[in-house]
């Protein structure tokens, strides 16, 4: 076309004005550390795999979510899910449902039999492993991803540890546990029964490079109660424990009509719930603080009320008779700890099962030179070694929090430490991005998507039955809640950048490849980073 | 509705872009090879919304003709920050002739397409003519008007910023009450423009019982795309009002554009529906609503109110006209379908 | 073929004939007749495909040309006085834009006073607009100028003005030769836009264009214009070939052999004008005409040169430059710059003041007596000027004039003829 003078112009020419040298701020894609990652003991890269969940790719979900943690059937259970209470979603409606989500996930791996695969080459270091709960396990399968041969001793008959003899069926099914562990096992796991090491350092010498200790906690604490002869009183890690051996009424523990249980943890709850289901018309709960002192989780004490126990708080047990207790009331002082009154009730009891807290028995490690324990607990440093060179431990016998998560992002970080410790180095973690923060993102762009409740079991069949209690979602539940994942912190290609840029200054790279600013006409308006849903923009000034 | 939000998806249909729908479900701005009507290197403020609005319009247009698309513009921000010799940003044919007469040049090329149509020389071209609110609402309307009663096979899309931004800032038509422009000052007993005046052409265009009626801001991708879709599905007159916040005219932060935008329409004080011959058919309910202090307050245009001793009295009539827009339009509810 | 027919009908059916693709129409006085005869031919189908399109005003009419034509329609419309100076920013853009658009100027004078009737003050209001203007002289070159200007204005890829004076040619029934279909497509080809609205080369067109090329963009636009003055000759003698007859070109000269004393004028008037000089040079007058067919680009070398040899020149010319004198006798005096030529304005004519042929003997005879001012207007009513004036000294508020002179002549005033 023979275009006239000035007046008719090419199409498009404009791209020879280069407008971005009026920036004066340029924005910069960043990566922060979404809060629920952040609160994940088992250091879990939960926004990952929940990205892959979203888009119903399963498998990858699972395969993500298991290269921090090979127990998702369980945790989907057991673990108390602080990244919920992390979870910036509240801040939008309700939490995002992670736990059932992770469940979901593990049970569909059950399922479908996926299974672990590792593409490192054997590296022909040998690590004896002491114990088979969730830190040996964890540690077990971590260090055989990366190549190394795991062998766990074990004491008891089963593996499992505590989520097998603490933790009640009605909350974690049998089959559920002996599945992932099965999987660990098929996976390479070495897994010897009814070994129990008596001497680490003896132990190590068959053929060993580096030992993890995860002998958990099973001593029950003690409390000193005046009783008579003929008064019963037990503790809840027997009662539990005793649960695991029983094959049919007759060799379940044998607690009475009524069972007065004493302590205010989770373990309390549990054996209270147990001592319900076994036929005990009253299960009472005593202790000396408050509902809002209770260490154990609200909602496993709203699932207690919900089954018929009942509470007696502010109280403590002054002495056990043949039928019933003497429970002394207690009031809190001004800095709020339990101080006697004087005033005393008696309460018809069959049996007292004290929930009290469990020590670790460090027998084993007699004459190991250099590990320190104190109050109980083996000393570790931040790899989870012990004073003595190529001795890990971790889990309930290293640390005060004692759960099932925790012990599994022990052992995670014990076989990175003892990987590096086998090549002689010494391991550090990666710096973590800054914490991508509510206040960050913009809200506006999440749907209003509330939280999928889970089916709970009819209140009967909880009280008489160890049917589990709480249930799982089904896909287009657990999608749906996947799909609730607001990607804090980290981009997640809504294309929101690319598109509310007035200068088509986002260059879109494609699916999984993220975006790119173009400089050569970014203004540095801003938008794409106030509009960004996640707060994975920022603004930093031009340096000129 | 003009589409269903999709509730499910991690942002639903919030977001411009979102890799969990189907493809044909996605948004034109997301597509990695989108048609970018207007170019990089136009000379439009940091962060405008005219810019982008324009973008969002054109390319949802382009993509609904398969880029059979004639597009005629008015003088203004649009048309000067868009092509200065030697450069132009459109990537389609584009013209401008003058400030009050887009809508009849358009006319003129609907007119054109379809004889060429009947001569089978040049198939399936559509038209679409677009300008400020000064253009269209004012100087422009005569022609608007004329077009629409013609009922002239053209989409005509309105750009409102409330105001003649590109000759600095001058009340306009569309101007809203109590904003301060360069010839509505904030001084005097009644600082800024006055109440009881100024027209809201969509409802005007309603009037003329054309094909399509719709308003939309930059602040709803998928709402705006859905119209303009839409509109590109009827044969005739057609008419899309968008608000497009203009930070230097506005008084706001270059960043907020598309948040102010969103706060017009969650306050109730611009109302997004669309409707059909003469009849509104859908309304983009509020999702939180808002005082309309939470509008004003971030825009200097309205600072006076904002002073030492607050115009509660002005913001309370301003409150009264968004109160009326969510009666009138059933914002709150959605509308009565 | 030979047509008894209105002027209005005759331009009508030869713009039919050029087969426009577009045709916008707003109503006005006194091109009425031609867009109304179009919307018939379109409306019973004897032209098609053609769209014509009722505009809401002469803005939007010029506009709604400028739009189809950048589309690339063959694009026509008509207006006259007040619709001209409505559309004015309109023409100046069509021109800007280079858009080929053709139309037709009805001659009316401008108001205030409203007035109706023949002059060209609305044309040449728009002499600079960058549009070619062609005046006809008779019904038969109204009809010829068409067919030419569409050729014309497509090739140069510039707008065309065709102006005939309101009434005294659109309502006035004259015998035409009427060219057939074949004759017209075989003179006009298809129009191959330089520039076009298309998708499948999209360009943008209007740009902003600042001082570093304005005057460059200003002064093609007048180098085009000077192209048409190479051009028109070439196409009215390759019109001559397909339909036998002169018509168009820049000027005509007529008996201006050994003439002292020149007539300029343009449009109807120079019927009147040679009829008078038919009878004087009968009686020995050296008085001869020079009808200006062209007036932009104003062919200037061709002005002077018929001019040459003329003792003296008098422009009648139907309009005014207020405060001035005439406009058509400005451009004639242009030509005329350095040459030992006296040169009389003369404004005749105006809102559609009858131009007697016993005016123009003694307007002529006085011209060859030297006895006439530089400027002189036609059979103006000194006594009503008078009465006005002395009304005006007498009294600050003493009412519209036009009412008062309009009381002064009486009722008769439309009968002035």
């Amino acid at each position: 076309m023979d275009k006239p003078f000035a007046i008719t112009l090419d199409p498009g020419s404009s791209l020879a004005n280069h407008t971005g040298s009026w920036r004066t701020f340029r924005p910069l894609y960043v990566d922060r550390l979404p809060p629920c990652n952040a609160a994940c003991p088992a250091g879990e890269n939960i926004q990952s795999w929940l990205y892959h969940a979203e888009s119903g790719d399963y498998e990858k979900a699972w395969r993500a979510l298991t290269e921090n943690n090979p127990l998702p059937a369980i945790m989907g259970r057991v673990c108390y899910h602080p990244c919920e209470g992390a979870c910036n979603r509240q801040h939008v409606d309700a939490a995002v449902g992670i736990n059932a989500v992770e469940r979901f996930l593990g049970d569909e791996a059950i399922r479908r039999g996926w299974r672990f695969e590792s593409s490192a080459a054997a590296t022909g270091k040998r690590v004896l492993v002491i114990g088979s709960g969730p830190a040996g396990l964890s540690a077990a399968y971590h260090l055989t991803r990366m190549g190394h041969q795991a062998v766990i001793h074990e004491a008891a008959p089963l593996a499992g540890g505590m989520m097998r003899y603490g933790i009640p069926k009605y909350r974690l099914p049998r089959d559920v546990l002996d599945a992932e562990i099965r999987r660990l096992v098929e996976f390479g796991v070495e897994l010897r029964l009814q070994s129990k090491v008596m001497n680490v350092l003896a132990a190590m010498q068959e053929g060993f490079d580096a030992v993890f200790l995860g002998v958990g906690a099973h001593i029950a604490k003690r409390a000193y109660i005046p009783a008579g002869d003929a008064s019963k009183i037990i503790d809840a890690i027997s009662v539990l424990h005793d649960m695991e051996g029983a094959q049919g009424d007759e060799l379940r523990p044998m607690l009475g009509r009524r069972v007065v249980v004493y302590g205010g943890g989770n373990t309390a709850i549990d054996v209270a719930r147990t001592a319900k289901r076994l036929g005990a018309e009253e299960a009472v709960i005593v202790y000396r603080r408050t509902r809002e002192k209770m260490p154990a989780h609200d909602f496993e004490v709203e699932e207690a009320l919900q089954e018929g126990i009942s509470i007696k708080w502010l109280s403590t047990i002054k002495e056990a008779g043949e039928d019933d207790i003497m429970v002394e009331k207690m009031a809190l002082d001004a800095s709020g700890f339990p101080q006697p009154t004087g005033e005393y009730e008696r309460i018809p009891a069959d049996s007292v099962v004290l929930a009290l807290g469990q020590d670790a028995d460090l027998g084993l490690l007699a004459n190991v030179p250099g590990l320190a324990t104190d109050k109980g607990l083996v000393q570790v440093d931040a790899g989870m070694m012990t004073g003595h060179p190529g001795v890990f431990a971790g889990g309930d016998m290293a640390g005060n929090e004692r759960t099932v998560t925790v012990a599994v992002g022990h052992g995670k970080r014990a076989a990175r430490a003892i990987d590096a410790w086998l090549k002689g180095e010494t391991y550090v973690s990666p710096p973590k991005h800054e914490l991508a923060t509510f206040e960050r993102m913009n809200p506006w762009y999440y749907s209003d998507a509330p939280k999928t409740v889970r089916p709970v079991l009819d209140i009967i069949r909880r009280q008489s039955t160890f049917e589990e209690v709480l249930g799982g979602l089904d896909e287009g539940n657990a999608l749906f809640e996947a799909r609730r994942c607001m990607s804090c912190g980290n981009c997640f290609e809504c294309d929101n950048c690319y598109g509310v840029c007035p200068d088509n200054a986002v260059i879109k790279l494609g699916p999984g490849k993220r975006f790119l600013f173009n400089f050569d006409y970014c203004k540095g308006c801003g938008m794409c980073a106030t509009e960004c849903p996640c707060g994975a923009i920022k603004m930093v000034p031009e340096e000129n | 509705m003009s589409f269903q939000p999709v509730k499910f998806y991690q942002t639903g249909t919030f977001t411009v872009g979102n890799r969990l729908l189907p493809p044909e479900e996605r948004s034109v701005q997301s597509q990695e090879k989108r048609y970018n009507s207007i170019n990089s290197g136009h000379r439009a403020c940091q962060g405008c919304g005219e810019a982008l609005g324009a973008r969002y319009a054109i390319d949802a247009a382009m993509e609904a003709t398969n880029g059979r698309l004639i597009c005629a513009n008015a003088t203004g921000c649009l048309e000067v920050f868009s092509t200065p010799y030697p450069e132009t940003s459109w990537q389609l044919p584009w013209i401008h002739s003058l400030f009050g007469n887009t809508a009849a040049v358009a006319t003129g090329i609907a007119a054109a397409i379809k004889v060429k149509k009947l001569k089978g020389e040049r198939r399936n071209i559509r038209v679409v003519a677009q300008g400020g609110d000064g253009g269209t609402t004012d100087i422009g309307f005569g022609c608007l008007s004329g077009m629409f009663e013609r009922n002239d096979d053209v989409l005509y899309i309105c750009y409102d910023n409330g105001g003649y931004m590109n000759t600095g800032i001058q009340r306009s038509s569309a101007t809203p009450p109590a904003a301060r422009t360069a010839t509505t000052m904030a001084v005097g007993p009644e600082p800024g423009n006055v109440f009881g005046q100024g027209k809201f052409v969509p409802a005007i265009a309603m009037a003329h019982e054309i094909p399509y009626v719709a308003t939309a801001t930059v602040a709803d991708l998928r709402d705006l795309e859905a119209k303009v879709r839409r509109a590109m599905e009827f044969q005739g007159a057609r008419y899309i009002h968008i608000l497009v916040p203009c930070p230097l005219g506005w008084g706001t932060a270059s960043n907020e554009t598309i948040r102010i935008a969103r706060l017009a329409k969650e306050t109730g004080m611009f109302p997004v529906f669309e409707a059909e011959y003469g009849e509104v058919k859908s309304v983009v309910a509020i999702r939180h609503p808002l005082p309309v202090e939470e509008y004003l307050k971030p825009q200097k245009r309205y600072a006076h109110l904002f002073g030492k001793t607050p115009q509660v009295e002005v913001i309370a009539k301003l409150q009264a006209l968004a109160d009326r827009n969510i009666k009138k339009y059933g914002l709150l509810d959605g509308g009565a379908r | 073929m030979l047509k008894q027919m209105e002027g209005s009908r005759a331009v009508a059916e030869a713009i039919a004939l050029c087969r426009p693709e577009v045709i916008c129409a707003y109503p006005i006085s006194p091109q009425t007749h031609i867009v109304e005869a179009l919307g018939e031919f379109v409306k019973d189908g004897s032209l098609a495909p053609c769209e014509f399109i009722n505009v809401e005003s002469e803005f939007a009419a010029m506009s709604v040309a400028i739009g189809s034509s950048a589309a690339g329609a063959r694009t026509y419309t008509a207006t006259a006085s007040q619709g001209l100076l409505f559309m004015a920013e309109a023409v100046y853009n069509a021109s800007g834009l280079g858009l080929p658009i053709v139309m037709t100027v009805a001659n009316r004078s401008i108001g205030a006073p409203i007035n109706i009737w023949n002059d060209h003050s609305d044309a040449l209001s728009q002499r600079d607009s960058g549009w070619l203007q062609i005046f006809a002289e008779t019904n038969q070159e109204a009809l010829d100028l068409h067919i030419q200007a569409f050729r014309l204005a497509e090739e140069l890829s510039l707008p065309i003005m065709v102006c005939m004076d309101g009434f005294i040619l659109t309502h006035a029934y004259e015998r035409v030769d009427m060219p057939t279909q074949e004759q017209v497509d075989a003179y006009l080809p298809k129009y191959e836009p330089r520039q076009v609205l298309d998708p499948a080369e999209p360009v943008s067109i209007g740009a902003m264009v600042g001082p570093e090329a304005f005057m460059e963009v200003r002064y093609l636009a007048h180098a085009k214009q000077m192209d048409a003055l190479r051009l028109i000759p070439e196409y009215a003698a390759e019109f001559k070939k397909v339909f036998g007859r002169d018509s168009g070109g820049l000027v005509h000269s007529y008996r201006t052999e050994e003439a002292d004393t020149i007539v300029v004028a343009m449009g109807s008037v120079l019927g009147t004008i040679k009829d008078v000089v038919d009878e004087m040079r009968e009686a020995g007058h050296r008085i001869g005409v020079l009808g200006i067919t062209l007036f932009r680009p104003f062919p200037i070398v061709q002005v002077r040169e018929a001019l040459r040899r003329a003792k003296r020149v008098v422009v009648l010319e139907k309009s005014m430059a207020v405060g001035l004198g005439g406009i058509l006798a400005t451009n004639v005096g242009m030509a005329l710059a350095a040459k030992p030529i006296d040169v009389y304005t003369v404004v005749a004519g105006l809102g559609g003041r009858p131009i007697t042929m016993r005016s123009l003997h003694a307007l002529f005879r006085r011209a060859e007596k030297n006895d006439l001012d530089p400027v002189t207007f036609l059979d103006l009513n000194h006594s009503l000027i008078a009465k006005q004036m002395e009304r005006e000294r007498a009294k600050r508020r003493s009412g519209p004039a036009a009412e008062a002179m309009l009381r002064d002549v009486g009722v008769v005033a439309a009968k002035l003829a």
